[in-house]
């Protein structure tokens, strides 16, 4: 049984979600649909972690249920790099890269639930596919935000 | 002749009237300098347009000068009434300062020019910004005030022609969340009520919506339903203490931010109580099983912790609602301008249709319009969405739509959702777009965070285009200004939110060398050579009814079908409902009878969007959810507002109207007895705050959020303790200091306040949720300028009247043959 296993990679990867997302949000605060949906995206990865890190304990594990974020510092950093890069055009191809880079980001943690929802299936853990049952979908969603938000940037970005 | 002053009492006089009876008659006219009906020479007919309500009227001409209005009695809008904006409103057409000749930039000031000039700079600068760039650089933001015909070619010109996707209205501030709650819900536009309902109606719930100041006369139908037998319950949400609020069975009074907490908890009471009609569900809905699931963690006792309503109130307002027999549900800007606007507005839809009260007397679904002609503004693809309701992510619709436009499916931009104004400005930002065309609206005061509008729209790089009736905020820091003639100076059609469409005749010339807004479109097309695919000119008509006769064809077998209408139908008759075609002649009262709706995924306008992330869902995903087109039932989790007040910045700010004024006042700010009743900006504090700082009525404050500062008497009213109301009317041209506040923290405008944040399904900006803080600059000795009628009612203090005087005076005319009124 490796069920923790899975567990703990889907842990490091919505851990790691967060802070894609949260400098992501940071890095474009002159781009205001980018700034909130990102923050509130993010708020599914945290609690996706504290679940993660609950449902662990059952399986043995220590995980931590709090996030790793970035300090505050570095965020206005990036938040304020953000505003003053504002007037000028290349914020947009970071745009692109960003939401290239958070599609595959978010992609894979997907598959890690996709991974563990079946395993949890496999070894008849309830609880445990139900966690994957209630967090997959936001974790979908993410995604096609990503992909979503690139459809609408590209053209303006590219052909202008 | 016995008459009403109808600033001191906007609604006039009660004609009570009983469940399912008609409403009776009473004929509203106001004419000014003492004139009599004797002395009119014709009477032109027309609508309503400082408000969307739609109300018939004609219009008193003498001399070729308009002189007053009188409610048409055979309207079945208002059957002959009209509210204050209506009878005094129309004297800003006959202001001196009117635009009479296109102005154009030269040496950094606007001077005087003739149109040749002026179109030839704008055609001139489009066809160079295309050469060079593409159509991305090029975009249009319009309004909600234009015709139906005006937008439906500014939406040929902008996407068939030039074809850039960047196009909207200033809608987006208005009602972007009204069509994208219908979208949601039903997967097409389109209001599944009419004001009929009010008639029937045996519970009315009013969402975040005024009504009592939005749409006077339909308040008024609704206080006559009220001063009758058997009248309706009402249901008010709203943090201020409204007239509705004061007229309520049950008033809610949320935390700004917190609608959808709210709409959750009346869903779980309505749902665990079994108060819906499983039949219905079963029959015409997909999605009730993922919804009750949602609801479950929603119960009163976590809405009230959130937002600050008692637990027993909510379960009383979810009472009424689940027991009503004939539900009809409104909602405006209290939803749609705050915190998951769209997300909100659904929830109201989800009441109605998992209660099964649709497309049934007394039963139906307003999401209200703010503006006149915002319904034109979203059918003819003026905001940016494709005409007649068609589906951009549909192949099918948009070749359809270059059949009739005769033009290249390619050249038809739908490779991803139109650009929203607030997407336009971040291009405009960035400088990506670099020619803005503002028709009808005044950005520099309506849009969210002032100063950064300003700094964008007077860049260089921008070639800014304002085409206005005066020289506004807005137009002063245009490169070119162009003249337009306004209601009463022009032909054309406009569509209200129960789906009626009336017809405005020309009454009176425009005022020197100004222009219908449709011939200045048509002027732009020909002069940037809009060709079809085999060279002939894209805009094929000439005068408004070509245009009509055109949208005709683009609206056949649409939800908002208009084939079966003309001018001449329209002239004289009641004001006619779409659809209308040759199966419904007369046009069509009520829409999704029996459960049938527009959703079929090859006919929808909208596949949907995800209720958080506004991701628009796939075509697939649409058809696997929801195949055979029934309504779709979305649940949405509440998310907590993005900015929350600090000990910085305690406060929670809403922005919002009064019944006096409309938009920037650029109209009703010209009205003396309209002027007189709110003649400046004032901010609204409750008693219990007030006293914690020691304020007192008249005070004057500073109100402050990291955006800016705004100064304002203080009125101490019936808002909620904790929020701050400011009304956003005012701005700065008929002050001293032209488009914007020359002393840095003198602001007047409330947009100088408000955040940059928008709800990302309808892309609607938010004006009722910025944390703020309060200061006083210097004590009281006169009351705040705000009136005494309406939500700024003061609760403190001895504040005179609001009164209009003997120039407010209007006429009321009650069917039967008898002249009332209150004072004589």
């Amino acid at each position: 049984m490796k069920l923790d296993l899975a567990i703990e990679e889907l842990h490091r990867s919505e851990n790691h979600l967060v802070t894609v997302l949260m400098s992501m949000s940071d890095r474009h605060k002159a781009d205001h649909e980018v700034f909130y949906v990102t923050r509130d995206m993010a708020k599914w990865s945290r609690e996706h972690v504290v679940e993660l890190a609950r449902i662990g304990r059952d399986f043995g594990l220590d995980l931590d249920p709090e996030a790793s974020e970035d300090p505050g510092l570095l965020a206005s950093v990036r938040q304020r790099a953000s505003e003053l890069m504002g007037r000028r055009s290349t914020p947009g191809l970071l745009l692109l890269a960003d939401l290239r880079h958070l599609y595959r980001e978010t992609a894979g943690t997907s598959l890690d639930w996709e991974i563990l929802a079946q395993s949890a299936q496999g070894a008849k853990e309830a609880e445990l596919l139900e966690l994957a049952r209630r967090c997959h979908p936001e974790s979908l969603r993410q995604a096609r935000w990503a992909n979503a938000h690139l459809k609408v940037a590209a053209p303006q970005v590219v052909a202008s | 002749m016995p008459r009403t002053d109808r600033i001191a009492e906007p609604w006039g006089t009660r004609t009570p009237y009983g469940p399912g009876e008609t409403w009776p008659t009473r004929v509203d006219q106001y004419l000014a300098d003492g004139l009599t009906e004797v002395d009119v020479d014709r009477w032109v007919q027309s609508a309503t347009i400082l408000h969307s309500n739609g109300d018939g009227l004609d219009i008193a001409v003498k001399d070729d000068r308009i002189v007053g209005v009188r409610g048409r009695a055979v309207d079945r809008v208002n059957h002959g009434r009209l509210g204050p904006k209506d009878l005094f409103g129309w004297q800003a057409n006959n202001s001196p300062d009117r635009l009479t000749k296109p102005l154009i930039r030269r040496k950094g000031k606007l001077v005087e020019t003739d149109w040749d000039t002026a179109m030839d700079a704008v055609a001139g600068r489009c066809r160079e910004l295309l050469e060079e760039q593409g159509p991305s650089a090029i975009s249009f933001y319009t309004t909600g005030q234009l015709f139906l015909e005006e937008y439906y070619t500014l939406g040929l010109i902008a996407h068939g022609g030039i074809g850039t996707n960047h196009v909207d209205g200033n809608t987006r501030l208005c009602t972007a969340t009204a069509a994208a709650a219908l979208k949601e819900t039903f997967a097409c536009d389109g209001q599944p009520g009419s004001y009929t309902d009010v008639d029937h109606a045996d519970v009315i719930a009013l969402y975040g919506h005024n009504m009592a100041e939005t749409q006077t006369v339909l308040w008024t139908r609704v206080l006559d339903r009220l001063a009758g037998p058997n009248p309706p319950k009402v249901i008010c949400v709203d943090p201020r203490e409204t007239p509705v609020a004061r007229a309520a069975t049950v008033h809610l009074a949320p935390r700004p931010g917190t609608n959808v907490m709210l709409m959750n908890a009346l869903l779980h009471e309505i749902i665990t109580n079994g108060w819906i009609d499983r039949e219905y569900i079963a029959a015409h809905t997909v999605g009730f099983d993922e919804l009750e699931k949602q609801m479950k963690a929603y119960t009163p006792e976590v809405a009230a912790e959130v937002c600050d309503v008692p637990a027993d109130r909510i379960r009383e307002a979810a009472r009424i609602l689940g027991h009503a027999e004939r539900l009809l549900s409104t909602v405006l800007q209290g939803f749609y301008q705050s915190h998951q606007a769209s997300a909100a507005a659904v929830s109201v839809n989800n009441i109605n249709v998992i209660r099964g009260m649709l497309g049934k007397p007394g039963c139906g679904i307003l999401q209200m319009n703010g503006q006149p002609t915002a319904q034109n503004t979203r059918e003819c693809g003026a905001d940016g969405d494709l005409p007649a309701f068609r589906n951009w992510s549909n192949d099918a619709h948009i070749t359809d739509l270059a059949r009739i436009w005769n033009v290249d499916p390619m050249q038809i931009p739908h490779y991803s959702p139109p650009t929203h104004i607030m997407q336009q400005l971040r291009y405009i930002e960035e400088g990506s777009i670099r020619f803005l065309y503002v028709t009808a609206t005044n950005p520099a005061v309506s849009l969210p965070e002032l100063r950064r509008i300003r700094e964008l729209l007077s860049q260089d790089r921008l070639f800014l285009v304002v085409q206005d009736i005066f020289l506004s905020e807005t137009a002063q820091l245009a490169d070119v200004v162009l003249p337009a003639a306004t209601w009463g100076e022009k032909t054309g059609t406009f569509t209200n939110v129960d789906r009626t469409v009336h017809l405005s005749e020309k009454a009176v010339e425009p005022p020197g060398e100004a222009r219908a807004d449709l011939d200045i479109l048509i002027d732009f097309a020909h002069r940037l050579g809009l060709e079809d695919k085999d060279g002939q000119p894209l805009v094929k008509w000439t005068d408004a009814e070509g245009a009509f006769e055109g949208w005709k064809e683009c609206s056949r077998g649409r939800p908002c079908d208009y084939s079966g209408m003309s001018y001449d139908k329209l002239r004289g008759s009641s004001g006619i409902q779409w659809p209308c075609n040759d199966e419904h002649p007369d046009g069509t009262e009520r829409i999704y009878v029996d459960g049938r709706f527009w959703a079929q995924p090859d006919y929808c306008e909208s596949y949907g969007r995800d209720m958080v992330t506004g991701a628009p869902v796939e075509e697939t995903e649409y058809k696997a959810l929801n195949p055979t087109g029934r309504a779709v039932l979305k649940a949405a989790e509440y998310v907590a507002p993005h900015e929350l007040p600090s000990q910085d910045f305690p406060f929670q700010l809403i922005t919002g109207r009064t019944l006096y004024h409309f938009h920037t006042r650029t109209k009703t700010g010209r009205a003396p007895q309209l002027n007189a009743a709110a003649p400046e900006v004032w901010v609204e504090m409750s008693a219990s705050d007030a006293a914690d700082r020691g304020f007192a009525e008249g005070d004057l404050l500073e109100v402050a959020t990291p955006r800016g500062r705004v100064r304002a008497r203080l009125r101490v009213s019936g808002i909620r303790p904790g929020v701050l109301f400011l009304p956003f009317h005012y701005g700065y041209w008929d002050t001293k200091d032209g488009s914007q506040p020359k002393k840095k923290g003198e602001g007047r405008a409330a947009n100088e306040l408000t955040l940059t944040d928008w709800d990302p399904v309808s892309k609607q900006p938010i004006f009722k949720t910025a944390a703020a803080r309060v200061e006083r600059v210097s004590r009281g000795g006169t009351p705040a300028p705000a009136p005494t009628t309406t939500g700024s009612a003061p609760v403190t203090g001895a504040v005179p009247p609001t009164v209009g005087g003997d120039s407010a005076r209007a006429e009321e005319l009650v069917a039967g043959g008898t002249t009332v009124g209150g004072q004589a």
